[in-house]
């Protein structure tokens, strides 16, 4: 694959200028990422859906309209990968549960509608947690995704499909979702770029919901300026989601051009840093923040002391929104039916009860039963009630940070990717792997993770997490931009720190993983 | 033996006047109204009913995953307008809350609801009862929400989900608009309290209908009630003295789903006389929902409930706060109609209808089209004839609604306008109405087409009038000797001369004429 161009392994820009260019074709480049796709899914299990037909049907529309000189959207022709969470009009979509499996949804969320007025072609569904809890995609009832830096490690989670399939060139860009940083978690654990924005900034329609207060649909990529490409796309009001922002979408894509630093106050979150963070992820953070000094940026230290209840806060309203929210997968009307055994003719309620419980794995079960749990009569006020002053106050620990600083920075997650199965045993240890990302759900805020290099200590890949106030995602993009480019200055070669990755090949699960 | 047991078998019950003697009756009144807007509470599905089952149904109001709820403004607009005729406070901020509890015909599994941030509350309605006297009913709040599905269970004897063999769901009312208005407990109503409840739903649909926010029809289930009944022990002098309003309130059973003025009523009695049936056997009330039975007027037990039922309220995440803007709860204000019992004693003194009259009319649902029919041009004695007359038992006769017969207001008067103007006499007018009724066209269309009209030709009358004199000697003699009255038998015989056609009134005075 070195000898040839592989049209797969360019950015997302490189793609759109040449299709405009005519160097290739939608065709061509789709069909490159599907070739890749069946070569190596088996070995990752990023995609849980491939769209063959789809996506080149698509790709097949976008060149005859190039072909007769039809102005066409700047992404038109790039192909995509999307989370299965967002409902994908006759394609199924489970989001990672055994009690979607087979459904097809009878319309597209509102995100997918985007994506195909931008005619980009849908190469498949990715893998994911089950129902968006998790940070490993361990937790998928289809399989774990295995990280393309190594097939014996976690991609992140929940989004670790969308993330994967960017990291090893399945997709050059893909939809991925962040409740607690589903989206910046896998991007840091497998080197690629992702953005959630703003709370409202992008529409939920369609999207199946995990938490409705704290879901935000964001881009994954491999620069950021194709994630901010991306979020043009999917990003602006939607009348049919109510928490929606009724406004223009930040000027991410412009921001994204931007390489001056002078005179910008970054802040470093105390409370996000130090103990409890890897020593190569500490490093490699410490090594950012340098060059963001060097380049002319001030570097302030803020404190969020409320941070330390971001994680109990965040396990309280995230359980009881989603216990919920997945109310409504009884088996009455869509989804596995699973009659109770040894019963003769059984009562609606019986067959509720026996399909959730055949449908749902432990890890969702685990969720909808704090979250009833906390949203109990007696305890809502000790529980929901106080995870929500929580929240408030949070909130207020950013906008005193934001007083005194631009941008907020933090590594992304505290330890590289760990190993399949080393948390299993232990739910809390899987859950700190967001403690860095939740604040931003909390609040509403948009946070943004790029690569920062690979911990000395495994030689997998780092992130940095960029935070910026609510309806200000620009300011995140043109950090990370300025950011980007200072590293890959750095580190020279193609400037992407996917250079350092091993070439996935067919075959290479140890026995270990498997 | 517990009254669990007792439920299950036919109820002891107390006489109605010897339960007043020992309690007194305390209510509460849950009503749902389903308004009229064109489509659902959180989505764009069509409201209108009778359509064929799951044909009203999209994503959201499915609950299928993904799907998000987006305010219906006009239900909140409409919420807000009630609540003010109710004489509410509006709040300035409230939000929806999920209530959450498992039922095959509720797609979310949570009904989106309001919790303790109603849209309305501490407001009051005064109510007309029969004597004509006010009774205020204090109203605790109004808030809004979604319907939930229909569930028609099949096969088994009762109709209900236990010991069907099937049941089919119909998606169509789920989502449909709803608004839920509470009152306080209604004491010091005594003896009267269940003629209190019935003139309260009777003057709240009356509002309704007025403020044009619902097809107010309980037999299509527009608007459902549910009964709550306490009695507590008899204390001081009268159901509104300072020592019975200090006794607290008894234990209370909710009889759901009372879907008619009289089942109202007599569902609140029943369970007066059951609930002092028990407190006198020295046994306690069990809180619990009732089932009404419409047949027998008895209530038998449904489930308990008790006040830790756990629905698990939280505010909605998905729905964004309602904070109507004091101007706007103004502008509302502005369109609210004249309150229905005001508009009433106006109505009866412009169109000088006694109290008997006022309440056929009343009771003949007739007010508005004789409104629109004394605005055409009728006198109010004329509208009031047709309407509450012939029509009505018309009406009554086919089964349909009287304004549903063919016969417009702008018809009346221009009948009424012809009787006026001497053109047709009362026989003809009801021989012309026949020819309304049948479709033949306006009035004077059928008056034309049929040759209806009086003759005016005096000299026709008068032929026919001495033709008559002169066949009845006897009769014409007795009306010389000054018997006066008498002459009705003979305008009886011009009149049939004439083929009806002839003016009474001018026959009579030239028979007098004639013969003193
Ligand atoms: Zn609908």
């Amino acid at each position: 694959m070195t000898t040839a161009p592989d049209l797969t392994h360019l950015t997302a820009v490189q793609m759109a200028d040449g299709l405009a260019s005519g160097e290739f074709t939608s065709v061509e480049l789709t069909q490159a990422h599907l070739d890749r796709i069946t070569a190596l899914n088996p070995v990752l299990n990023a995609f849980l859906q491939v769209d063959i037909d789809g996506a080149l049907a698509t790709a097949a529309d976008v060149d005859a309209r190039r072909a007769a000189g039809e102005e066409l959207p700047r992404l038109a022709g790039v192909p995509i990968a999307v989370k299965d969470i967002a409902c994908t009009q006759g394609i199924p979509t489970t989001a990672g549960s055994r009690t979607l499996e087979g459904w097809i949804p009878p319309y597209d969320a509102t995100i997918v509608t985007r994506l195909k007025d931008a005619r980009m072609p849908i190469l498949g569904k990715t893998n994911m947690d089950e129902f968006a809890m998790g940070s490993s995609t361990e937790h998928s009832a289809f399989g774990p995704t295995r990280n393309p830096w190594n097939l014996d490690r976690i991609p992140g989670g929940s989004g670790g499909g969308s993330s994967a399939a960017v990291a090893a060139f399945l997709a050059p860009l893909a939809i991925g979702s962040d409740t607690g940083g589903s989206i910046r978690q896998p991007g840091a654990v497998t080197g690629t770029v992702g953005a959630k924005p703003t709370y409202g900034g992008v529409s939920r329609y369609g999207v199946i919901a995990l938490a409705s207060s704290l879901d935000q649909i964001g881009p994954c990529a491999r620069t950021v300026t194709d994630a901010a490409l991306l979020h043009e796309v999917i990003g602006g009001h939607d009348p049919m989601d109510s928490t929606s922002i009724d406004a223009p979408v930040p000027p991410v894509v412009e921001a994204s051009a931007n390489r001056d630093l002078t005179g910008l106050r970054i802040g470093i979150v105390t409370e996000l840093t130090g103990e409890g963070y890897q020593d190569g992820v500490q490093a490699r953070f410490d090594e950012s923040v340098q060059l963001l000094r060097d380049a002319g940026a001030e570097i302030v230290e803020v404190s969020c002391p409320h941070f330390r209840y971001a994680m109990a806060a965040y396990y309280l309203i995230l359980p009881s929104e989603a216990s919920s929210n997945l109310a409504r997968y009884d088996a009455m009307r869509y989804g596995l039916r699973v009659a109770p055994e040894g019963v003769e003719s059984p009562s609606a309620e019986q067959v509720m009860a026996s399909s959730r419980d055949a449908g749902f794995g432990d890890e969702v079960k685990r969720r909808i039963i704090l979250g009833t749990y906390a949203l109990s009569s007696g305890y809502y006020d000790a529980y929901y009630g106080q995870a929500q002053k929580v929240r408030t106050l949070i909130a207020r620990d950013f906008e005193a940070a934001f007083e005194q600083a631009d941008v907020l920075i933090s590594p992304t997650a505290p330890t590289t990717a760990f190993k399949i199965g080393d948390k299993l045993e232990d739910p809390m240890a899987m859950y700190l792997n967001d403690i860095a990302t939740i604040p931003a759900n909390l609040a509403g805020i948009p946070g943004l993770s790029l690569p920062s290099g690979v911990a000395d200590e495994d030689g997998l890949p780092v992130g940095i997490q960029i935070l910026a106030p609510a309806t200000q995602d620009q300011r995140m993009y043109a950090v990370g931009a300025a950011l980007e480019a200072l590293l890959a200055q750095q580190w020279g070669g193609s400037g992407s720190v996917l250079d350092r990755a091993p070439e996935v090949t067919t075959g290479a699960v140890s026995e270990e993983a498997k | 033996m517990s009254t669990q047991a007792r439920s299950a078998h036919s109820e002891d019950v107390v006489g109605y006047d010897e339960a007043l003697t020992r309690y007194d009756p305390v209510l509460g009144l849950e009503v749902h109204v389903e308004l009229n807007t064109a489509t659902k509470m959180f989505c764009g599905c069509a409201t209108g009913f009778g359509a064929d089952p799951n044909t009203q149904v999209c994503p959201v109001c499915l609950g299928l995953p993904g799907a998000l709820p987006v305010v219906n403004a006009t239900a909140v607009e409409s919420a807000i307008r009630i609540g003010l005729a109710l004489n509410c406070q509006i709040a300035d901020w409230c939000r929806f809350a999920r209530k959450n509890y498992f039922y095959p015909d509720m797609p979310k599994n949570f009904q989106t609801s309001q919790y303790d941030e109603p849209i309305a509350f501490d407001g009051y309605l005064d109510v007309d009862l029969d004597d004509g006297t006010t009774f205020r009913v204090e109203i605790e709040r109004a808030h809004m929400e979604e319907d939930t599905g229909k569930s028609t269970h099949v096969g088994g004897a009762t109709g209900r989900i236990h010991g069907a063999e099937y049941s089919l769901v119909d998606f169509n009312r789920a989502g449909i608009p709803l608004i839920e208005i509470v009152t306080k407990p209604i004491t010091g109503a005594g003896e009267r309290a269940p003629e209190v409840a019935r003139a309260y739903v009777s003057a709240l649909r009356d509002l309704l209908k007025a403020l044009a926010v619902s097809e107010v029809r309980m037999e299509q289930g527009n608007v459902r009630c549910d009964a709550n009944v306490s009695l507590r022990a008899k204390a001081g002098d009268g159901a509104t003295s300072a020592e019975q309003l200090a006794v607290p309130l008894g234990t209370r059973t909710e009889t759901k789903n009372v879907n008619s003025l009289r089942s109202v009523e007599r569902a609140a009695r029943y369970e007066i006389c059951r609930h002092a049936a028990v407190l006198d056997s020295g046994a306690s009330i069990l809180q619990e929902t009732r089932h009404w039975h419409e047949d027998t007027g008895v209530t038998t037990s449904g489930r308990p409930k008790s006040d830790a039922d756990d629905y698990r309220y939280f505010p909605e995440p998905d729905l964004v706060p309602v904070a109507p803007t004091r101007e706007r709860v103004e502008e509302l204000r502005a369109t609210l109609p004249e309150p229905p019992a005001q508009r009433r004693k106006r109505l009866q003194g412009e169109w000088g209808y006694s109290d008997l009259e006022m309440r056929d009319v009343l009771n003949a649902g007739a007010v508005e089209v004789i409104e629109e029919t004394v605005a055409a041009g009728a006198t109010p004695a004329a509208a009031r004839k047709w309407w509450t007359g012939d029509l009505a038992r018309r009406a009554n006769e086919a089964g349909t609604a009287v304004t549903d017969l063919g016969v417009t207001p702008a018809h009346i008067a221009e009948l009424d306008g012809l009787v006026r103007d001497g053109r047709l006499n009362d026989s003809m007018a009801r021989q012309v109405m026949e020819g309304v009724l049948a479709g033949e066209g306006t009035p004077m269309e059928v008056a034309d087409a049929r040759g209806l009209e009086l003759v005016q030709d005096d000299g026709a009358l008068e032929a026919a009038v001495d033709k008559v004199i002169e066949a009845n000697p006897d009769v014409a003699d007795k009306i010389r000797d000054g018997k006066v009255q008498a002459a009705g038998a003979l305008i009886g015989q011009v009149m049939k001369e004439m083929r009806g056609q002839a003016d009474a009134a001018k026959a009579r005075e030239l028979i007098l004429a004639k013969l003193t």
